[in-house]
């Protein structure tokens, strides 16, 4: 399969079951486009010539030709989808991600919370130390031969419950040896109750901490309210600031400034430029997730802005990255030589497999979306349980079980889509958003014409 | 003329090889929470660092 784009002047295909990307001039792109879907017989049929000839010289076409039938043979040019053989291999995974659901409670009232304002509609309830001790154990007996575990604190809002989080750390830390094991904290955060002691601690023992801001102050407070119905903005900025400063110096560098765009600030690139701008050069600014009769919600009818907006900010990522003074964009990272392998690819974000959800009453979920959804509780720490059909279902729903998806020439990229979306949506993990599809093949085509773009400048 | 510039190095069937290892991070571990985002992971299998 092989897809073919024009984008910001560039004529591009991806071989998609190889990864390769080419860039090809005008003349090259038309002659593919022809020859779609693919794979070509080693001499150039007459009907090709004939159907170009009025365009371009025969010669060309040939010549042409040619080097595209050398890079099939290369295998980098309508290459075979073989990878159906390893849809198997993750069936009975150990279980190594861990969301920690340490509180369920939270003190701002985001309108558009698919948390339900932080309790995931089961009540407020921050977990018991001796809780989280066992979802530790628990990771650590159900992770089997994985040496690297990561362990999220989530919410609601973790800092609501900070005691608890630095006695799990510590009680983490003192297992690692005995179990050969590295635990990976991270901590995501709305920044209300951040002081010096709890940053230095976060700096200290997170890897990597995910800062919720969505950008422009109007914006940001418009939705991100407090519980008396106050801005947010001007409490959490100079706070998330210290941090950042902070972490530079500390052993682990990365973090995130996280927004979130709805219906109401389609023009998001403004709320991008604007995070960056309070020195917030990692960040990520991703599109709600939402009841299409929420009046925040995004819908089909907004995808051409949206799609202008991402070009626009791939353009001025180009631009800046040129003079060397760039943000990271978290839907833009791509790694075109040494991302994921393609095993990892097939299923994504391993959820309800790999990586599950803990409440604070100790129920396991198959990720942080799926808590309170009763018919997905997997299971509960105090009773040891753990329901291994629901685990199989995440196994074994794959790019190839998605409806759509063996045919999309993003399925590398997306490896599926968010299997909680599809089943809030549509009722099946197995049948993705099309909303969501269509958002992510365009950050795709983006993320690949700014390789593009900056190879050329290479 | 040069009508073809392939940028990256096509290496997905090979990732196979020695692929499949469940160290990298679940993608939601990052900077998501809502969305699937899968290929800008970073690869964690040592020997498959190593071999490149």
């Amino acid at each position: 399969m092989v897809h073919t784009f024009f984008l910001n002047g560039y004529y591009l295909a991806l071989d998609v079951n190889s990864g390769a990307v080419h860039v090809l001039d005008e003349e090259t792109y038309d002659i593919l486009n022809a020859l779609l879907p693919g794979p070509i017989p080693e001499e150039c049929g007459e009907n090709v010539v004939a159907a170009l000839s009025g365009k371009y010289p025969e010669e060309d076409i040939r010549e042409i030709y040619g080097e595209l039938y050398r890079l099939q043979q290369d295998g980098q040019l309508f290459s075979e989808d073989d990878y159906e053989r390893f849809t198997d291999l993750m069936k009975g995974a150990p279980i190594k991600s861990m969301c920690l659901h340490i509180s369920h409670d939270c003190n701002l009232r985001c309108k558009y919370c698919f948390a339900s304002t932080g309790d995931f509609g089961t009540g407020r309830m921050l977990m018991p130390v001796e809780t989280g001790k066992k979802a530790i154990d628990f990771l650590l007996t159900h992770s089997g031969n994985r040496h690297n575990l990561e362990l999220d604190f989530f919410g609601g809002e973790p800092l609501m419950n900070w005691g608890a989080v630095e006695e799990i750390v510590k009680y983490a830390r003192s297992k690692e040896a005995e179990y050969n094991k590295v635990f990976r904290f991270t901590v995501t955060t709305n920044g209300v109750l951040l002081n010096d002691e709890n940053i230095d601690f976060i700096n200290r023992e997170m890897k990597n901490v995910v800062l919720s801001l969505d950008g422009r102050k109007e914006v940001n407070d418009n939705l991100r309210v407090t519980i008396n119905g106050g801005g947010s903005y001007d409490i959490i900025v100079p706070k998330f600031q210290k941090l950042v400063e902070q972490r530079r110096n500390g052993p682990f560098p990365e973090y995130y400034a996280r927004g979130t765009f709805t219906k109401y600030n389609l023009d998001f690139t403004e709320d991008v430029y604007h995070i960056d701008a309070l020195g917030f050069d990692q960040l990520s600014v991703e599109p709600v997730i939402a009841d299409p009769s929420e009046p925040y919600a995004l819908t089909e009818e907004d995808l051409p802005v949206i799609f202008e907006q991402y070009e626009k900010l791939a353009k001025e990522m180009i631009r800046r990255k040129k003079e060397g003074n760039c943000f990271n964009f978290f839907h833009f990272m791509i790694d075109l030589d040494q991302g994921p392998c393609a095993i990892k690819r097939l299923r994504g974000c391993g959820c309800g497999n790999e990586y599950v959800a803990v409440t604070p009453d100790g129920d396991i979920y198959p990720c942080h979306q799926f808590v309170g959804k009763e018919e997905w509780k997997m299971g509960n720490l105090e009773t040891g349980e753990l329901n291994t059909e629901i685990k199989d279902k995440f196994a074994c729903s794959n790019v190839y079980t998605k409806q759509g998806c063996r045919d999309c020439w993003a399925k590398f990229y997306c490896s599926g889509g968010c299997n909680a979306n599809n089943y809030e949506h549509n009722g099946d993990i197995n049948i993705p958003t099309k909303l969501s599809c269509e958002i992510e093949r365009k950050r795709v085509e983006c993320s690949i014409m700014i390789k593009a773009a900056m190879a050329e400048n290479a | 003329m040069e009508h073809i510039k392939t940028i990256n190095k096509a290496n997905l069937k090979e990732s196979c090889a020695k692929g499949g290892c469940g160290e990298c991070q679940a993608s939601c571990q990052s900077a998501c929470k809502t969305s699937c985002t899968v290929a800008n992971q970073e690869c964690e299998n040592q020997s498959r660092i190593q071999s490149k």
